[in-house]
């Protein structure tokens, strides 16, 4: 496991809200993975096991009015954005009283209330739409930034590269984030990727920071920095946090093309573990970090409970939402 | 009562939408300085700034996927794609943002844009620059595509689709830009998904939208000529479609030619056709005839481009069929 930071000047109460937000996306998700092999949880899901340090070391350096517009992999961008668990176990689960009304599921998750304007089942899809959002926040002077966050798969397609560009020459106030965990799918970066994304904002004159992205502190900061220029009115940045994909593609990939040694190699970059070992330093009693676990745990039961209870949906009332209202002028 | 042209209608829709709300931004490529490479958009930019009216790159993905995002952020972008063509390389951003955001989000956003373009043959602009793509936006849940026939519609319809809470392609056609009209500055704007009747007759329905309403005029002016009532209707916009207003004219006349400049094959035409055998079978007294454009590309040559374009004598040819 590489070095810990244990720098003593994060305060502890910050080190265990990290801690929970954390354990917040990684118990979710290792819920939905039960319930998806247990036919409780339809269609499709991807898991960002292994990289919950990039959304929560990110949004806890963004406000409540601050936009996200997020990709597939995005249960933990909706629930580090804020979104109320049970309605996100609810959608996920198809349920009439989903945030989304059970229109869209895992890959659609969005909760205007908190600022994320969903998760995207098109890789890159949601870079522009941050962009957008940008440009709104910026006609609108609301003080509010724009977040996109991206695999590195989505560095291959071509509206990344006019977004960036976009948001250069517009100086938006808008946050690129590259999760870049090796994988698009089930092939590596360097057979998808000629270049890579810090030197690809280089050429628009973005600057960039680049993290390990298995550490929240080190996310936190990167990510804290970037976003006090970008609020200063510095125009875009983009951060890249290498970080891991522990599960499949998707829930059900066996994950026959990933090498032995890297698999087994995973568990030592495990964000949450490294921000166990640095609490554990800085002898916080283990009987809090329990706590935490335990409301957790209880949180997530809860959820799911309701997503349980919740009904199906009804069909006309999703009809009723191809538009907003049959209404004069 | 003034005539305007048709381009200079559309800068006016504009203009009034940009001066009455801050939320309206207007962007696309040459819009700005340029003033729009028809001069659609000439002196917007003077007039309320950089900040509002902006040229972009030519980055049409992100253009739409942008105005997507600023329009789910509370913004009422309108942004134009320089050509109905183009429209191919942003796709993902109305089809599959725009049109879904409200139904997959449960309703908790709208997405209030204005995607203006033209489409339209006419110019010997050949085939990456003439298409009429409209059909492809109407199939698609959660959009709507306007078409307006003349200036007055264009500028009525226009202020009813920025005001529209719903994303909308609005569609002109270019070779119309320059055709003058009749236009009173304090018409009301249209409603969106309402036909209505440009001319009336007895004897037969022609039903366009677009340009071809003008060529649907023309044919009946000559039909007239020979005793022959021509009603013709005029949808404006396509989805919404006015079914009503279509059933309401083929049980006055009984037969039916539907016209547009697209491509006839699986184009608007084959809908319309359609639903009237369904709902309107017992009013037909003749099999419906569809006019359009052939299923080739647009051709660049003059004889080429005139040939294949729909005309007067191709709807005269389909109204005797149907009359006959
Ligand atoms: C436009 C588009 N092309 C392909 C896909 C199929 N697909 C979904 S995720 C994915 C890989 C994305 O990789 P990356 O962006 O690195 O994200 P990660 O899955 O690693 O989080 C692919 C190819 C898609 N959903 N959309
Ligand atoms: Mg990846």
């Amino acid at each position: 496991m590489s070095p810990a930071k244990s720098d003593n000047s994060v305060p502890k109460s910050r080190l265990l809200e990290f801690y929970e937000q954390m354990l917040l996306v990684r118990e979710a998700e290792n819920r939905l993975s039960k319930l998806f092999a247990d036919g409780e949880v339809p269609g499709f899901i991807h898991l960002s096991v292994g990289q919950e340090a990039v959304c929560v070391g990110v949004t806890s350096a963004l406000k409540r009015e601050d936009t996200l517009a997020s990709n597939h992999r995005g249960h933990g961008h909706a629930l580090s954005k804020g979104v109320e668990l049970n309605s996100f176990f609810l959608e996920i689960m198809g349920k009439e009283e989903g945030i989304c009304g059970g229109r869209g599921g895992s890959m659609h998750v969005a909760d205007m209330s908190v600022g994320m304007l969903g998760a995207n089942g098109i890789v890159g899809a949601g870079i522009p739409l941050a962009v957008g959002s940008a440009l709104a926040h910026q006609v609108r002077e609301n003080g509010a930034i724009a977040a996109a966050f991206f695999g590195d798969g989505a560095l291959a397609e071509g509206v990344l590269h006019e977004s960036f560009n976009l948001a250069a020459l517009w100086k938006l106030p808008i946050l690129f984030v590259c999760e870049n965990n090796g994988w698009s799918e089930f092939s590596p970066t360097d057979r998808q990727f000629g270049a890579n994304v810090r030197e690809l904002a280089g050429v628009f004159g973005i600057p960039s920071d680049y993290v390990d992205g298995d550490d929240v502190l080190d996310v936190h900061d990167a990510a804290s920095d970037l976003v006090t220029a970008i609020r200063a009115g510095e125009g875009p940045r983009v951060l890249e946090c290498v970080t891991h994909r522990v599960r499949g593609h998707f829930e059900g990939d066996s994950q026959k093309y990933r090498a032995e040694d890297e698999m087994n190699s995973l568990s030592n970059h495990d964000p949450i573990a490294k921000l166990e070992s640095v609490i554990s330093k800085r002898r916080i009693p283990k009987k809090e970090v329990a706590a935490i676990r335990e409301k957790i745990d209880a949180k997530i039961n809860a959820a799911v409970e309701a997503g349980r209870a919740g009904n199906a949906p009804d069909f006309d009332r999703a009809q009723a939402d191809v538009y907003t209202a049959v209404r004069g002028v | 009562m003034a005539e305007v042209r048709f381009g200079k209608a559309v800068n006016m829709a504009l203009d009034d939408a940009l001066a009455a709300d801050p939320t309206v931004i207007l962007f696309g490529e040459d819009v700005a300085e340029a003033g729009g490479p028809f001069g659609v958009t000439r002196g917007l930019l003077e007039k309320y700034g950089d900040r509002r009216v902006r040229d972009t790159p030519i980055s049409e993905a992100a253009i739409v996927g942008a105005a997507v995002g600023a329009a789910m952020s509370g913004l009422k972008p309108i942004v134009e794609i320089m050509f109905m063509d183009f429209v191919a390389i942003a796709m993902d951003a109305m089809v599959n943002q725009a049109a879904k955001a409200r139904f997959m989000f449960g309703g908790q956003c709208s997405v209030p844009m204005v995607l203006r373009t033209p489409h339209g043959g006419g110019v010997n602009a050949g085939p990456q620059h003439s298409q009429c793509l409209e059909a492809w936006f109407a199939h698609i849940p959660g959009l709507k595509v306007v078409v307006p026939s003349n200036p007055s519609d264009a500028n009525r319809l226009l202020r009813a689709a920025i005001a529209d809470p719903d994303p909308i392609v609005f569609v002109e056609n270019k070779a119309m830009y320059s055709l003058k009209g009749e236009f009173d500055e304090s018409s009301e704007p249209i409603e969106i998904g309402k036909a209505y009747v440009a001319r009336a007759g007895n004897d037969v329905t022609i039903v366009s939208y677009g340009a071809a309403v003008n060529t649907a005029l023309q044919a009946a002016d000559k039909l007239a000529s020979r005793n022959i009532s021509v009603e013709v209707v005029d949808l404006r916009s396509i989805q919404p479609w006015d079914e009503e207003a279509v059933l309401a004219s083929l049980s006055r006349t009984h037969r039916l030619v539907v016209l547009h400049e697209a491509v006839t094959a699986f184009g608007v035409g084959a809908e319309i056709v359609a639903r009237m055998s369904d709902i309107g079978f017992d009013e037909l007294d003749a099999p419906i005839k569809r006019v359009g454009a052939p299923f080739m590309p647009t051709p660049f040559a003059k004889s080429l481009e005139s040939q294949y374009l729909p005309n007067a004598e191709d709807v005269i040819a389909a109204v005797e069929q149907v009359l006959a």
